[in-house]
């Protein structure tokens, strides 16, 4: 058995401590020990953004974070975007302007684009779709991600 | 007033209206089950070792040191892996030689191109049995590696010594007599246009979970075709159909990529039995670049002939087709798609298309999205507007000179298909009503002067989709040895709310909502009533899956009549209990009630109650409502549209960029306008990307140079502007509904679109004809070419990816 390092992580709220294993990637830390498999995974070198998670309020790929980077830290997921039966507006939006089509994307965009409207809340299109680099989508052709992302953001939806 | 609008002015019900999917709030929320989110108890993790050559012959594998890792459990080689038959290839045209190489889920003796597996681990650790394929230990003999296609149409060096040759097949579709067409035309044009490689990209990964129980197999898999899965492993296996369930959950994505029987699944289902654990194994981005089937890889020798008035006389196409190197499930007959569009919506008398199919090194190619209309659309599209420049005739003008006209339909072209319906100059008219040409053309002239070249790119295309019918893709029609109907049941429980099981498989299409939809107007319910069930062999009648844009011209249309068999019976109920005739019952509000008495009805709910209750029955009434259909229909859809592109060409750098993208897509009525858009929105940005960005390259040595997503450059939202989309309707009088298929329109229409555009914008550079992909350098080649006089511009021989 591979060694193991103790870690504590805090996740949506939750404190877990855990041991793993150092090379443990923390997208499968949250995926495979805390069953939170809303956070996925869509290439092996960082570029997709299916992983896209939240580490102390700033977006991280979490597939380019280790684990034990994280031990002491503050982490949310997908799982802890709404608040209760209340979706939270990125989701909302969403799925107003069907903003996803198999879904695979879609948690790591809307953990992305939290994070840029946290920095930027009014942002431009064009902010947004630069902003949004770093999360690939097959399905949409981004187009009504942009959209969503602009309803809930404070400039709101387009006429 | 929009479409969407005057639509809903006409019905209360919901086909038509834009209903927010019912799939979302999981998917939204986290809670979506894909593959990878299923964990069964005691799973192993399965790796492979994959082939680094291109292709070799296996000398020895020695699994010993990986063996011996306390880690793992097993490691299997190309023999040990003892399935019961080579992995399918369905296409048997009658007539045609066929030349199909053996494939086994793990190679046996030769490796014929880079990521083919030769062994495979299994391992009680995510990580650690990625760790033991390193220990496998393989020798290869490197034998001679054939990547181009044209080369390997000489068989200097053969692949598959068994088959003697590289040609995989020649097959050909035609009508009226392209010779005669040639001499007829005052003018012939002739292109080498070469349609690249390109990948699927669905942002999930494949992956497979198998569980081995009693004497019972349950596999789940991101595919888009269970049904057909379960039918082809069955055989495999050596399981019979009914103890093998195959299970599609939340698919992340498919193209196309997810349409076929790949050799993980079969071995994943043959472990699970073999060690009697569930086994897991996830595809890595790297693999899938590797080892999922890729698409396109057309190179198209093109000859037109017009007269003068830009009547078109004529059109030959000689496709060689890169298969790679084996026949997946339907790789050799992906260019004969291209056949059949091969006249688009022009009236073309003469039109021959022969299909020559090579094998080389590579990853086999099969279905991406359009799966052989991109290419055809590619080919005319582009042909249209050098005919244009040839004629000096403006390219719109050109093609309403040669549009089949609105009533001609339905109309027998000359491969001897028959569109259902259409109205060409119809959809070019509204795609101009959204653009101020004469502006642009201002814009155009203006901006030239400072350097800057903007350009318009048009293509008025067709497709042809709702795959199906059985007469006419079946074992004695085109040769596909098998049915193409859908399946549909609908069982309304005692209390009213309904589950639909479709055979459709949709990956992200919003079956759904669409489908509940149809269902909940049909039978006087909300769309939330209706549950929609799909992907899943174990609930449910067989279904034929999603692929071909089939889902709601077959699928759909089944649930229609199934639920037509619903609905009458529940008029004859209800007629019954009220004691009134059932031809006076209308389904009205909500309510089955007696026509103009509104008072007098039931709901579907108290129906269904007394159906199931069944105290006081018609005389011979079966108890229960429950009905199926299974529905072949009688002919395609034809779905239509014009699309326009304009682009600014940085003539210092190459770099293209997309002003506007304008859309105009026909296909019939509505059901979710919503869902429609975002269809078109993705099938767009595939078809930008693969003319601006992507290109699955091999280098001469069939290494994969673009073998991960920092190579392979799938778009991001910065490459594009919103797309401007529209839509006119033309139903279709093939099915009830009215409705055509809508999931690769915008891929089939949009590379020559953009295509035209840059070449559009670089006339005055000197440029005239481009081959994908439009990359920076790429484009800077051609205009520097073009600037040099060295007249690369429409020669046959100008080039284009590998
Ligand atoms: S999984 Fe692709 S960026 Fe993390
Ligand atoms: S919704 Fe499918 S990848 Fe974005």
């Amino acid at each position: 058995m591979s060694r193991r390092v103790p870690v504590h992580i805090t996740v949506n709220g939750v404190e877990h401590a855990s041991e793993v294993e150092p090379r443990t990637l923390l997208v499968h830390y949250l995926r495979d020990e805390l069953g939170l498999t809303g956070t996925h995974v869509g290439c092996d070198t960082s570029n997709c953004g299916a992983c896209t998670c939240h580490l102390d309020g700033e977006s991280v790929k979490s597939c380019t974070v280790l684990a034990v980077q994280a031990d002491g830290a503050d982490v949310k997921t997908i799982e802890g975007m709404a608040d209760g039966e209340k979706l939270h507006p990125l989701q909302e939006a969403f799925w107003e302007h069907h903003g996803l089509q198999c879904g695979y994307c879609t948690p790591g965009m809307i953990m992305a684009a939290a994070d840029l409207l946290e920095r930027n809340p009014s942002p431009t299109e064009e902010e947004v779709r630069k902003g949004l680099e770093g999360n690939l989508c097959r399905c949409t052709g981004y187009h009504n991600i942009v959209k969503a992302v602009m309803a809930a953001s404070k400039v709101g939806a387009p006429a | 007033m929009s479409i969407t609008e005057e639509r809903a002015a006409s019905t209360n019900g919901f086909i038509g209206q834009r209903v927010r999917r019912l799939e979302d709030p999981p998917l939204l929320t986290g809670q979506g089950r894909y593959v990878d989110d299923i964990n069964l108890v005691g799973q192993l993790y399965v790796a492979f070792v994959r082939s680094p050559e291109a292709h070799a012959k296996i000398a020895s594998i020695d699994t010993s040191a990986a063996t011996a890792r306390e880690d793992v459990v097993a490691v299997f080689t190309g023999e040990d892996v003892a399935v019961l038959a080579p992995l399918p290839m369905v296409w048997a045209p009658p007539g045609v030689e066929m030349r199909t190489p053996e494939h086994w889920p793990v190679a046996r003796g030769n490796v014929n191109h880079v990521g083919d597996p030769v062994a495979v681990v299994v391992g009680t650790d995510r990580y650690s049995v990625v760790d033991a394929t390193e220990d496998v230990v393989v020798e290869y003999e490197s034998l001679p590696v054939v990547v181009d296609p044209e080369e390997a149409l000489k068989d200097s060096s053969v692949i598959h010594e068994a088959l003697g040759t590289n040609k995989s097949h020649e097959w050909g579709l035609g009508g009226g007599d392209v010779e005669a067409g040639l001499a007829e035309a005052d003018v012939v044009i002739e292109r080498r246009i070469v349609n690249h490689r390109i990948a699927g990209g669905a942002i999930e990964p494949r992956g497979v979970v198998a569980e081995w129980r009693g004497d019972e197999l349950t596999l789940w898999s991101a595919t888009q075709i269970p049904h057909i899965l379960r039918l082809l492993l069955a055989g495999m296996l050596g399981v019979p159909e009914d103890k093998l369930r195959v299970i599609a959950p939340d698919v992340g994505g498919g193209f196309g990529s997810k349409l076929n029987v790949y050799g993980e699944e079969a071995t994943l289902g043959w472990l699970a039995r073999k060690l009697g654990r569930p086994v897991k194994w996830i595809e890595t981005r790297s693999e899938g670049m590797q080892a999922t089937h890729h698409g396109r890889d057309q190179i198209d020798y093109v000859k037109m002939g017009a007269k003068r008035d830009g009547t078109v006389t004529t059109l030959h196409i000689k496709v060689l087709a890169d298969l790679g190197a084996y026949h997946m499930l339907l790789t050799p007959f992906i260019p004969a798609f291209t056949a059949f569009v091969a006249g688009g919506c022009y009236k073309i008398p003469n039109v021959q298309t022969d299909v020559v199919g090579v094998f080389t090194n590579k990853m086999a190619t099969d279905a991406i999205r359009g799966a052989g209309r991109p290419e055809a659309t590619h080919i005319l599209e582009v042909m249209m507007d050098q005919m244009a420049a040839e004629l000096g005739m403006d390219p719109l003008e050109l093609r309403r000179k040669n549009f089949i006209p609105p009533e001609d339909f339905p109309a027998t072209v000359a491969v001897g298909i028959v569109y259902d319906s259409g109205n060409y100059p119809g959809a070019l008219d509204r795609l101009l009503a959204n653009l101020d040409l004469e502006a642009f053309r201002r814009e155009q002239a203006e901006l030239r002067e400072r350097g800057i070249y903007r350009g318009i790119g048009f293509s008025t295309y067709m497709e042809i989709c709702g795959l199906a019918p059985s007469r006419v893709v079946g074992p004695s029609g085109v040769g596909i040895q098998a049915g193409f109907w859908e399946s549909a049941l609908i069982r309304v429980h005692p209390s009213g709310s309904i589950t639909a099981y479709t055979g459709a498989s949709p990956h992200g299409q919003g079956i759904d909502t669409t489908f509940a939809q149809i269902v909940a107007d049909k039978l006087g319910v909300t769309p939330d009533q209706v549950d929609v069930i799909h992907g899943d062999t174990g609930r449910g009648p067989f279904g034929m899956d999603t692929y071909g844009s089939r889902s709601l011209a077959v699928g759909g249309e089944a649930l229609v009549r199934a639920s037509n068999k619903v609905h009458d019976k529940v008029k004859r109920l209800v007629a019954h209990l009220l004691e009134a005739a059932p031809d006076d019952i209308e389904l009205r509000d909500g309510k089955f009630s007696v026509k103009g008495s509104p008072d007098r009805g039931m709901t579907l709910a108290e129906a269904s109650l007394a159906a199931y209750v069944p105290e006081n029955l018609p005389e011979g009434m079966e108890p229960g409502l429950e009905e199926t259909n299974f529905y072949d229909p009688e002919n395609f859809v034809y779905p239509f549209g014009a699309h326009a592109a304009i682009v600014d060409v940085d003539a210092e750098t190459g770099k293209v960029s997309v002003v506007r993208y304008v859309a105009v897509d026909d296909c019939g009525p509505a059901i979710n306008p919503m869902i429609i858009d975002g269809q078109v929105h993705g099938g767009i940005a595939h078809g930008l990307g693969q003319a601006l960005f992507e290109h699955v390259a091999y280098d001469e040595d069939g290494q994969l140079v673009t073998g991960t997503f920092v190579d392979y450059a799938l778009p991001t939202a910065a490459e594009f502007p919103s797309f401007e989309t529209d839509r006119t309707e033309t139903p279709s009088p093939v099915n009830e509904l009215g409705v055509k298929g809508v999931g690769e329109a915008g891929t089939i229409a949009s590379s020559p679109t953009v295509v035209n555009a840059v070449v559009d914008a670089l006339r005055p550079l000197g440029v005239t004809f481009m081959n994908m992909p439009l990359s920076p350098m790429r484009v800077w080649e051609a205009i520097q070419a073009a600037k040099g006089g060295e007249g690369k511009g429409p020669a046959l021989a100008e080039g284009g990816g590998q």
